[in-house]
């Protein structure tokens, strides 16, 4: 029954086909190193699930931020549990990330004809800070607002165009629930928009030229 | 080749990596159900207790006209402090005799006005007509108007309320 149903898809799909050409490629040996971007991958998609449970009773506004989270945190069944994967699966997300980008520098994998792949990847690996900056103010507690108080100021420090900067990035000249605001959406659509068509093309790149192996002397 | 009478390699890894599967994938789809559901538990679980809601001197309402008596309840929702507003009915048959209705059509919970010329509860969403003793008289209702119960305490009239 299994077969049938596998095969009637399969004729219409071509499953077996996504399957040989994605996952039956040609690997050179390599070591623990080289998994680090598939458990990159990994760690946004858990983050992206527990992220869309979090926004079911998130709500992004001064007045309810904190307080829907010790919501999520106490009220609601396995609140806690969604919420501290999700915690602390960004640091990991920024380390993997951070550790992947070394690896693939470190064994030249960013030469020739791999270079979109890195550039890419270099977006991927902004983005993904991007993340950690804009996710850290939504709790609304102390050390978010003073945390994203002095990241803003940071930003203004460039020269001519600074004021502008920190402005643009408050929505105003303080931080408000505009603030907020902005940095709920630019952590649950811009950004994750930006990583979705990256990822894509990355992956879109390592299937279509492979991974490359580690060098040896001659390289 | 013959059948085995015992379970080949193949079919064990398969039924071990299916019963683990399983399992692995209740672990994760349980709390997440849980988490969405939480709210509807806790409202299922919540004891609903009732109270006494007194709505003014009987001698407010007048006889034979259903007068509306409006009051608000707080309820605390997830983090947050809901205030609800309630309409009430108060219709003196006669002396004796007070019933009070709720003003939430048993339709789908919009809610009805008195209408003095056709001396009807009219429902303003799907044309809802109620008699004025709270039986249908025309429209979709399922049902009769809800009544709260009543009792009257040195001249002062209550309802009993049930908290949701």
């Amino acid at each position: 029954m299994a077969n049938k149903v596998y095969d009637w898809l399969d004729e219409r799909l071509g499953l077996s086909t996504i399957y040989s050409v994605t996952l039956d490629r040609k690997v050179p040996k390599v070591n623990w190193w080289f998994t680090l971007g598939s458990a990159s991958l990994f760690l946004f998609i858990i983050q992206g699930v527990t992220g869309v449970f979090l926004a079911v009773y998130y709500v992004p506004s001064p007045d309810h931020a904190y307080d829907s989270i010790q919501y999520i945190m106490n009220g609601v069944a396995f609140g806690w549990l969604i919420r501290g994967i999700h915690h602390w699966g960004a640091s990991l997300m920024v380390i993997f990330v951070f550790a992947h980008m070394l690896r693939t520098f470190f064994f030249g994998a960013y030469k020739f004809p791999r270079e979109l792949t890195w550039v890419t990847g270099v977006v991927l690996l902004l983005a993904t800070l991007g993340m950690g900056f804009t996710g850290y103010l939504l709790p609304w507690n102390q050390r978010a607002y003073w945390a994203t108080t002095v990241g803003t100021e940071i930003a203004g420090t460039v020269p001519l165009i600074g004021p502008f900067i920190t402005a643009a990035l408050r929505g105003g000249t303080d931080l408000s629930g505009v603030t907020l605001a902005r940095f709920f959406a630019v952590h649950i659509w811009f950004l994750p928009a930006v990583i979705l068509g990256m990822i894509g093309v990355h992956i879109y790149m390592i299937i279509r030229l492979g991974i490359a192996g580690i060098p040896d002397k001659d390289d | 080749m013959a059948k085995s009478p015992h379970l080949s390699r193949n079919e064990f890894v398969k039924i071990v990596v299916g019963a683990v599967g399983t399992l692995i994938g209740s672990v994760i789809a349980l709390p997440a159900v849980g988490y969405i559901v939480s709210p509807a538990l806790a409202a299922i679980r919540g004891n609903s207790k009732d109270t006494w809601i007194p709505v003014g001197p009987l001698g407010n309402y007048p006889l034979g006209v259903p007068t509306l008596f409006s009051f608000t309840r707080t309820k605390i929702n997830g983090w947050e402090k809901t205030t609800n507003s309630y309409g009430v009915f108060i219709y003196r048959k006669n002396e004796g005799e007070t019933i009070a209705f709720s003003n939430i059509c048993t339709h789908l919970s919009c809610r009805v006005n008195w209408n003095e010329e056709r001396q009807q509860y009219l429902c303003p969403c799907h044309d809802a007509q109620f008699t004025i003793e709270g039986a249908v008289a025309g429209g979709p209702p399922p049902r009769p108007m809800d009544r709260y119960p009543t009792k009257v305490e040195d001249g002062t009239l209550f309802i009993n309320f049930v908290e949701g």
